[in-house]
């Protein structure tokens, strides 16, 4: 049994039955991030004895006779980007480096308490700005699918770590598509929740009205078990929803399409879209009806704006929030040699502490919030936002579930978009406006691009709080897929 | 820089007329902070009262004091204001190491109360309506303290001590309408409406308003037109006026120093003024070479505050009487005058007469005793009448001692004084101390006796008509009884005793 092959609900049942050991599973996976990581870089930190200690804690439980969760035990790559006490979290920047947070996030909390074993925190790009963790003032992270190939961003040292089987599990947070789009590049799972399931309370703000926490994983099941666990209401986020969490895992379970409307989005597709991601999208739509569903088209126009509201919200939204990194009270402090005024040593921390993406992303936000210009760009881009809102709620009167590719093009290689940011930002095409309307999507895998031999990712998406259709839908096109294939897609790349 | 000449306050306001702003921010008395649970308790170690939320730590978030939003809404109210259906928080975003997040939590174009008005009670009795453009809420910033500069300003400071205890304090900011026809009376206007503010805040229960502790601060907005004209003037912000007198004397100051500026064909800088407190002069904060732009946006990390209106109608019940309302209720039901009322608050004693009054004593006696013996305590002890260590309750049992005759009021002062020293209830004073009226007829009896048998000469001359002598012989029996004989009952018996009608 190779244990690091297992998926996250197997690891779990065979803990609960006493086929395997926590501690033999976390073993596993450390002796995994021995062996791969140093080629593919996914993690920023390890950390070893905390683990160790949380299998050791289940496995313990167990002996006592104590009943375990439907994750007990299974280990876990968490995105740097969530506070964990007394572990650093670095956001990816240097600016944070050598923090060590005096708290946990909510979501870091509900994975104790649920006794997931965390691993440690991967690699993303720079305060989650960016599609392809090139970013990151640590280094890049190699897709394992192809190492001269980005792992998609921000999150791509989580989606890294589940295709190079370093966890089963791991945790992304999505702003424009920082689940998603490292999920398709990669050929693995990943689920933006409703904006408001999963709390953000902890988590280092990008874009505050934007970004939300959210579960990958290889198989759509796994992805539903860990949305059980960190989503549901926390009092310490005024933005959290106050309502039962969908039911995801149930969903997940019983996948099935027939009778379901299934919406295919005009704007999505066109100039910029790869020839073998439409290919295996149109697949994708074929497998869809044979299982049952009816294919409507659906006419969203105002998606043809997102991209530019998005890039004046989120800019605005992160200039505020990284405000508060001056120097003064953590992380980086450079150039206070006793002679610097305050504000010259928080200029100094910033110009080495920030890279370029967000510095950018910081004057472009300071720009349009200023005085002036305020209604021309903030305001315009709120008033884009309400219509790609009214889209999505026209499109889901006539359908279930819409369906898209996730991203117009396969993995690119590192280092060919990092001086265009332009073309970095139209990886985000597609699912921008899940966003910025705060309704729920999932990215899984629907095959190769014949072109290249690279995953191509399939984007459901579902209106807010209906998660749960995403796991009934992509649990179907998932067993579909698997049954045509022979084995589940991730089997296909290469080993490290 | 030049040194601008002051034109004599009559006239300045014999060209100009003052227009005004006021800018009040209140320190709410929530148990906890604005936008977490931190304690707002003052006084504590540095940097005791904190979390990763008020310390604006990465990941932290906000979540709102629903206290604070009911005080804001109860402020509101009572200011007259509408109450809005459905508002934000925004940001306001500036640099300053006091403030964690580099930017404050804040209200921007949708306060949550908007368009009331405050009527307020002038010295001779006039009401002048000061309108109200908005209360907003907002959280405070922590508290730095410059060491090593001359002035104790950030310039010139070797370092700097931060202290976020204070840091998201939860703050109401009330922000009068330009308040224009107060003429000559300006300075009046402004300490009269901080003064009403601070009673009604007060009265209100939604925090203590001590202008001294920094719970209720505020700036003076001025400027002048030339009389007969209609175009409001460039004005001067002066921050941090913080005592009624203060208020009074910056709007005096600023309007003698615009006449200077505007007299010598000067401009006035729109600027941010400093004022002080020892010769009532203010000087130029420093020179922005730009406006600030504080890119205000709408706070994504919380929800629209959208009050009820059953909550707001519920929340308009709970409102007391105002004080103006109320101050001229007692006024009249004590029947007394305009300035003695005026003295009453100034002194601090409405609501201790009030409650003495309700705990059983007359009006004139629970005055007679607050503002005169107890006055004059407080004001040798230096510390406020509320303060002092009697209760209403106390001083209408002394008040009743001497309405029934156990006390005179030289008596009266020596229980009130035996009170104040912790000596106990005013009853158990009286039986320590010994300081009962002896009234006992047969005790007095043998003391007029004798003092009649002393002053035989005296004595005759009551026998004989001259009434008035008897003074001379109740002296005799005070001066036996050490003063703690009735000077009544002793005439009584004096003239019984004589035979004489009295």
């Amino acid at each position: 049994m190779d244990i690091i092959k297992l998926t996250a609900a197997g690891i779990a049942e065979k803990i609960v039955s006493g086929e395997l050991t926590a501690v033999q599973v976390t073993e596993a996976h450390l002796a995994r991030i021995d062996a791969v990581d140093e080629k593919v870089h996914a993690f920023l930190h390890v950390d070893r004895e905390g683990a160790l200690a949380q299998a050791r804690a289940v496995d313990e439980k167990r002996a006592r006779g104590e009943k375990l969760g439907p994750l007990a035990g299974v280990p876990l790559a968490l995105k740097d980007i969530f506070t964990t006490e007394g572990i650093p979290t670095t956001v990816g920047s240097k600016i944070l480096e050598g923090w060590i947070p005096p708290y946990d996030a909510t979501l870091t909390k509900r994975l104790k308490d649920a006794d997931v074993v965390i691993l440690g925190k991967t690699n993303m790009d720079e305060f989650a700005m960016g599609s392809s963790t090139e970013n990151s003032a640590y280094g890049p992270t190699g897709n394992p699918w192809d190492l001269t190939k980005i792992p998609g961003g921000s999150g791509g040292g989580s989606s890294a770590a589940l295709a190079s089987y370093e966890a089963p599990l791991a945790i992304g947070t999505d702003t424009g598509g920082s689940i998603r789009q490292p999920a398709a590049v990669t050929g693995t799972v990943g689920v933006k929740p409703t904006y408001g399931a999963v709390s953000r309370y902890g988590m280092v703000a990008f874009s505050s009205s934007l970004d939300q926490g959210g579960p990958c994983a290889r198989t759509v099941l796994d992805a539903a078990l860990l949305h059980e666990v960190i989503a549901g209401h926390d009092p310490l986020d005024s933005t959290s929803i106050d309502a039962p969490v969908p039911p995801v895992v149930e969903a997940a379970r019983n996948g099935s399409v027939a009778g379901m409307r299934v919406g295919v989005v005009k704007q999505f597709r066109g100039e910029g879209y790869q020839a073998g991601v439409l290919q295996r999208f149109d697949e994708s739509v074929e497998l869809l009806r044979e299982l049952g569903a009816e294919i409507v088209e659906v006419d969203c126009p105002s998606f043809d704006l997102a991209l530019a509201a998005y890039y004046l919200i989120a800019p605005s939204e992160c200039s505020s929030n990284l405000a508060r990194f001056d120097g003064l009270r953590y992380g980086l402090r450079t150039g206070d040699d006793g002679t610097r005024s305050a504000e010259d040593v928080t200029a100094l921390t910033r110009e080495a502490g920030f890279g370029p993406e967000v510095k950018r992303r910081v004057m472009l936000g300071t720009y349009a919030l200023s005085s002036g210009y305020y209604d021309a760009y903030y305001g315009s881009a709120q008033k884009v936002r309400t219509l790609i809102t009214r889209d999505f709620e026209k499109a889901f009167e006539q359908v279930d579930v819409l369906v898209s590719p996730t991203t117009p093009t396969t993995a690119f290689a590192i280092g060919e978009r990092a001086d265009d940011p332009m073309a970095m930002y139209l990886a985000d095409l597609c699912t921008i406006p899940t966003n910025l309307a705060g309704n729920a999507a999932m990215s899984l895998p629907c095959g190769l691009a014949p072109e290249d031999g690279l995953p191509v990712g399939l984007q459901i998406i579902a209106p807010a709080m209906k998660d749960d259709r995403l796991y009934k839908v992509g649990a179907a096109v998932e067993a579909a897929f698997t049954e045509r294939w022979g084995h589940p897609l991730l089997e296909e790349a290469p080993s490290l | 820089m030049t040194v601008t000449e002051l034109v004599p306050y009559e006239d300045a306001l014999a060209s100009y007329d003052p227009v005004m702003g006021l800018e009040v921010h209140v320190e709410l008395g929530t148990k906890t902070k604005m936008f977490c649970g931190c304690s707002t308790e003052l006084g504590a170690d540095a940097n005791s009262q904190t979390c990763p939320t008020c310390l604006g730590l990465p990941g932290a978030l906000p979540v709102v004091n629903a206290t604070g939003v009911e005080s804001a809404i109860r402020i509101g109210l009572a200011l007259h204001c509408e109450i809005a259906e459905w508002c934000r928080f925004a940001r306001k975003n500036y640099f300053y190491p006091d403030m964690p997040k580099n930017f404050q939590t804040s209200q921007y174009d949708e306060p949550i109360a908007f368009n009331g008005y405050l009527d307020v009670q002038l010295e001779d009795g006039e009401i002048f309506r000061v309108e109200i453009e908005r209360a907003h809420m907002e959280e405070d910033t922590g508290k730095s303290t410059h060491v090593g500069g001359a002035t104790g300003r950030i310039h010139g400071a070797r370092h700097s001590l931060l202290d976020y205890n204070r840091a998201g304090i939860p703050l109401i900011e009330i922000v009068t309408k330009p308040i224009e026809g107060a003429g000559e009376r300006a300075p009046e206007v402004a300490k009269a409406y901080v003064a009403e503010l601070r009673e009604l805040i007060k009265a209100l229960g939604v925090s203590e308003a001590r202008m001294e502790m920094g719970q209720m601060r505020c700036d003076v907005n001025l400027s002048l037109r030339p009389n007969g004209t209609e175009k409001f003037g460039t004005r001067s912000e002066t921050k941090n006026v913080n005592s009624l007198r203060s208020v009074e004397r910056a709007v005096r100051y600023e309007i003698s120093r615009h006449a200077g500026v505007l007299n010598a064909g000067g401009k006035i800088v729109q600027e941010t003024r400093h004022f002080h407190e020892e010769d009532g002069s203010t000087t130029a904060g420093r020179i922005k070479e730009e406006a600030e732009d504080y890119r205000y946006f709408p706070e994504p990390d919380l929800v629209p505050v959208a009050p009820a209106r059953e909550w707001v109608e519920e929340l308009r019940g709970t409102l007391p009487e105002l004080p103006r309302v109320r101050r001229n209720r007692l006024r009249e039901e004590w029947g007394i005058s305009e300035h003695d009322m005026q003295s009453i608050l100034n002194a601090g004693a409405v609501d201790l007469i009030e409650a003495t009054i309700a705990a059983g004593a007359d009006s004139a006696a629970a005055r007679k005793w607050w503002m005169g013996e107890l006055a004059r305590r407080a004001n040798e002890e230096g510390t406020a009448l509320a303060e002092l260590p009697i209760s209403p309750a106390q001083v209408a049992r002394i008040a009743a001692l001497v309405a029934d005759g156990s006390l005179n009021d030289k008596l009266a002062r020596q229980v009130i004084e035996g009170v104040l020293a912790g000596e106990g209830e005013p009853d158990a004073v009286v039986e320590q101390r010994g300081l009962k009226l002896v009234s006992d007829d047969s005790a007095l009896g043998a003391a007029v006796d004798e003092a009649i048998a002393a002053n035989a000469a005296i004595a005759d001359k009551i026998r004989a008509g001259k009434v008035a002598a008897a003074g001379a012989l109740v002296g005799a029996v005070m001066k036996a009884t050490r003063g703690q004989a009735d000077a009544a009952r002793v005439r009584e018996l004096i003239l019984e005793k004589l035979g004489v009608e009295g």
